[in-house]
C-alpha cells in the first residue's frame, strides 16, 4: 500500500501540493486534473522521484525519502514522452538496460527480455533502432521497458496523450490486464470508468475521492 | 561513421565486439605502416571480404562513406596545393583513411550498442584508480549514440515551426527554443534512468539487495 500523510510540497515560492493524506491501496487508481493541478507531482512523490518538503510517503511501509532507491524498485513509472525513457539505440538492448541497472545476472536479463518481446508484441522489431518506431511503438516499448523490471506497482504519467486511437486502445487493454497496481494519471476519462477510484485534484488538493462514477461527473462539472 | 548496428545472421556479427575492435586496431597498425597504396588496397580488401560475409548492403554502406571521403578528399587535396605534395600522395592518404573509415563502419554495423559500451566499461574500468567511473562512461557512450538521432529530429522539428512562422535562417530562433527541448529532455531522462533503477551513486558497484525481484 503506498500512504502519504500531511505531504506538502512547493517548487521554489510556488506550492503544488497541500496537505495531502491518502492511502492508496485500490488496483486501479486514477489520478484526474486540469494543468497545474499537482498531479503529475503527485505521481513522481509515490516513486520516490521527489521528496515531499513536509509530510512522508511510504511504499509498502518504505519511506521514500530515506529508502528511494527500493521504493524506485517497487514502484515503475512511465512518462508520457517515451522519447526521453527509451536509453539504448535498439529494442531489445533497451529493454535489457534497467535490468542491467539492477546487476540481474545474464542469463535472467535475456529469459526476461525474451518474455518481454513476446509479451508485448515487440519481437519483430527486436533489433530496430527505436528512433524509427511510430510514437505507439515507442509507448509500448517505454512501458515494456518498465514492466520487464516486475515492479508491484506501475504508475503511468498520462500514458495516451501523445496517441492516436488505435495505439491508446492499445495501451488502455494492455494496462487493464496487468497483475499489478496500477496509478494513471490522465485527462482520459473514458480510461478510467472501471478504475477502483479516481481522485480529482485542483490547486493542490483533492476536492472529490472515490469511484469513478461519482467523481469523473463532479470533476467534469467542476471544469464547467 | 555513426551507423547504428544492422541485424544479420553472420559469423561477423557473432564475433566478440573486443576481437572486432582489435582486429580494426591491427589493420589501422598495417595500413599506416605499410608503404604507398598497399596497405589501403589491403584494408578495402579485408573490408569487401567483411561486409560480403556480414551479408550487409553495399549501397547502405558506401553511402556512409560518401561525406567523409569528400572531406578527406578536400583536405588533403588544398594540403597538396598549399604544401607542395603530389597528387599521388594525396590519392594514397584518401584512400588509407577511406579503407579505415569503411571497416570502423562495418565495425559498428556489425556489433550491438550493448557489446560495445560493456567492452568499453571494461576498458575504462583501467582507469578507475584515476577517479574514472566505468559505468558512468559507458552510459553517457549509449546516450550519446541514442541522441543522436532524437537530436536531428528535434532541430527539424524547430527548422519546420521557424519555417511555418516565416522565419527561414536565424540561428537565434533555432538555438533558443532547441536549447529549451534540449534541457527538458535532460531532465525528463535523468527521472527515467532513475525510474527505470539507474542509481548513479550506485553505478558500477555490485548490491546483492537489488538483485531480488519486486514482484508482489
Amino acid at each position: 500500500m503506498i500512504e502519504l500523510r500531511s505531504v506538502t510540497h512547493a517548487y521554489g515560492d510556488r506550492p503544488v501540493l497541500h496537505d495531502l493524506s491518502l492511502r492508496l491501496a485500490e488496483r486501479r487508481i486514477a489520478i484526474l486534473g486540469g494543468n497545474g493541478s499537482g498531479k503529475s507531482t503527485l505521481a513522481r512523490l509515490l516513486n520516490g522521484l521527489i521528496v515531499p518538503a513536509a509530510g512522508t510517503v511510504t511504499v509498502d511501509g518504505l519511506d521514500t525519502r530515506s529508502e528511494g532507491r527500493a521504493v524506485r524498485q517497487r514502484v515503475g513509472f512511465v512518462f508520457q514522452n517515451p522519447d526521453t525513457q527509451i536509453v539504448y539505440p535498439t529494442v531489445e538492448e533497451d529493454l535489457a538496460f534497467g535490468l542491467k541497472a539492477r546487476k540481474l545476472p545474464k542469463d535472467e536479463i535475456a529469459r526476461r527480455v525474451a518474455g518481454a518481446l513476446e509479451r508485448y508484441g515487440l519481437d519483430r522489431y527486436r533489433h530496430q533502432p527505436a528512433h524509427q518506431m511510430s510514437g505507439g511503438e515507442k509507448q509500448l516499448l517505454a512501458i515494456a521497458g518498465v514492466l520487464v523490471l516486475e515492479p508491484a506497482y506501475v504508475i503511468f504519467d498520462e500514458p495516451t496523450t501523445l496517441l492516436d486511437l488505435r495505439n491508446r486502445r492499445k495501451v488502455i487493454e494492455l494496462l487493464r490486464g496487468l497483475p499489478q497496481t496500477v496509478i494513471v494519471v490522465t485527462h482520459d476519462l473514458d480510461m478510467v470508468k472501471d478504475f477502483d477510484r479516481a481522485l480529482v485534484l485542483e490547486n493542490g488538493r483533492v476536492v472529490a475521492d472515490g469511484p469513478p462514477a461519482e467523481t469523473v461527473p463532479a470533476y467534469i462539472e467542476r471544469l464547467g | 561513421m555513426l551507423g547504428l548496428y544492422l541485424h544479420r545472421e553472420s559469423v561477423i556479427h557473432s564475433l566478440p565486439a573486443g576481437a572486432k575492435l582489435g582486429g580494426l586496431l591491427l589493420v589501422t597498425v598495417l595500413v599506416l605502416a605499410l608503404p604507398g597504396g598497399w596497405g589501403a588496397l589491403a584494408a578495402g580488401s579485408i573490408g569487401a571480404a567483411v561486409l560480403v560475409t556480414a551479408r550487409l548492403p553495399a549501397k547502405r554502406v558506401l553511402a556512409e562513406l560518401r561525406a567523409p571521403v569528400l572531406m578527406l578528399t578536400l583536405l588533403f587535396g588544398f594540403q597538396a596545393l598549399l604544401a607542395g605534395g603530389g597528387w599521388e600522395e594525396t590519392a594514397v592518404a584518401v584512400a588509407r583513411f577511406a579503407a579505415l573509415i569503411l571497416l570502423a563502419t562495418l565495425v559498428t554495423l556489425t556489433t550491438r550498442v550493448m557489446d560495445m559500451v560493456d567492452l568499453f566499461e571494461r576498458l575504462f574500468g583501467l582507469l578507475r584508480p584515476v577517479g574514472v567511473n566505468p559505468a558512468k562512461m559507458a552510459l553517457m557512450l549509449a546516450l550519446t549514440i541514442r541522441f543522436i538521432p532524437l537530436l536531428g529530429e528535434q532541430v527539424r522539428e524547430v527548422r519546420m515551426a521557424q519555417r511555418a512562422r516565416g522565419v527561414e535562417r536565424n540561428i537565434a530562433a533555432l538555438f533558443v527554443p532547441l536549447l529549451v527541448k534540449i534541457l527538458t529532455m535532460a531532465d525528463d531522462l535523468t527521472a527515467a534512468l532513475e525510474a527505470r533503477g539507474y542509481d548513479p551513486a550506485d553505478a558500477g558497484t555490485t548490491d546483492s539487495k537489488t538483485k531480488n525481484s519486486t514482484q508482489r
